[in-house]
């Protein structure tokens, strides 16, 4: 529960979710991600390590240099969040369904009424 | 435990897509949303205005049972096609987000005279706004809305 927490704190940052988008397509080293931004490095490394921390990015060496991937498991997992939401238009989408049976009902009740 | 209700939120993409198949025939289901009386039922919200044609509009309204409006919002239907299709948009009042634009696709499914499915795109200004509409469930302060709207909705049931 507390890793899902994290994760969920970590994507309400706009310019968390922005370099995860930047690492979903291809591996970047921090030097080339913070380009990308008017944040000083050291907060962009700040971001990355909480990226890292909650599994969102994971990071390979290769020589010098160390790069970030998203880490596409843990980006599927994200996709609980959504849950909330779909079970909000589930709930009303069953809801639907209920008050639209009973009208049908409603109909040939009336129907069967007039006969 | 499924949930019938499907939702396609690419990462990066400022829409969403929702698709849900009913035990209804696609008539009916049609008419779930043509109807002020029955819209305003099953969306377990106050359905004020609704004008389904084309260049027509719509508004919503919730209100506690002091009489407190907890939830508006409204919209522009821009087209329609009876069984078909709705084109429109959607504001919520007081609301950060702005206007999004929805199209409501209505199918037969297969040949059964029962079964239907209603495809939702909803298109947001941006991927920002689309993320927060997401999370908006989590929102605590919004959640307390979300929370006093399932009540009623559950009075009304």
């Amino acid at each position: 529960m507390k890793l899902r927490r994290d994760v969920f704190q970590a994507l309400a940052d706009p310019t968390r979710r922005a370099i995860l988008l930047m690492v979903a397509t291809q591996s970047m080293t921090a030097g080339a991600i913070a380009q990308g931004f008017d944040a000083a490095r050291p907060t962009i490394s700040k971001h990355l390590s909480i990226l890292t921390e909650c599994a969102l990015v994971v990071s390979h060496k290769d020589g010098r240099e160390i790069y970030y991937d998203v880490n596409a498991a843990k980006m599927k997992e994200v996709d609980d969040f959504l849950t909330p939401f779909r079970k909000m238009w589930e709930a009303r989408f069953d809801k639907l369904e209920a008050v639209m049976k009973n009208y049908t009902a409603q109909q040939d009740q009336d129907k069967g009424g007039k006969s | 435990m499924e949930l019938k209700t499907k939702i396609k939120a690419e990462p990066g993409e400022q829409q969403l897509l929702i698709t849900r198949n009913f035990d209804l025939p696609v008539a009916l289901l049609f008419k779930a949303f043509d109807s002020a009386e029955l819209l305003g039922n099953w969306m377990g919200t106050q359905v004020t205005i609704l004008e389904n044609k084309p260049l027509g509009k719509y508004h919503f309204e919730t209100k506690d049972p002091s009489g407190n409006v907890v939830f508006e919002a409204s919209g522009t239907i821009h087209s329609i096609e009876q069984d078909k299709l709705i084109v429109r948009t959607f504001e919520m009042a007081n609301a950060p987000f702005g206007a999004q634009l929805e199209f409501l696709n209505f199918k037969a499914l297969g040949d059964s005279d029962n079964q239907s499915v209603l495809e939702m795109q909803v298109i947001y200004r941006s991927k920002e706004i689309r993320d927060q509409m997401l999370k908006l469930p989590f929102a605590s302060g919004i959640s307390k809305a979300h929370d006093r709207l399932e009540a009623l909705m559950r009075e009304g049931a």
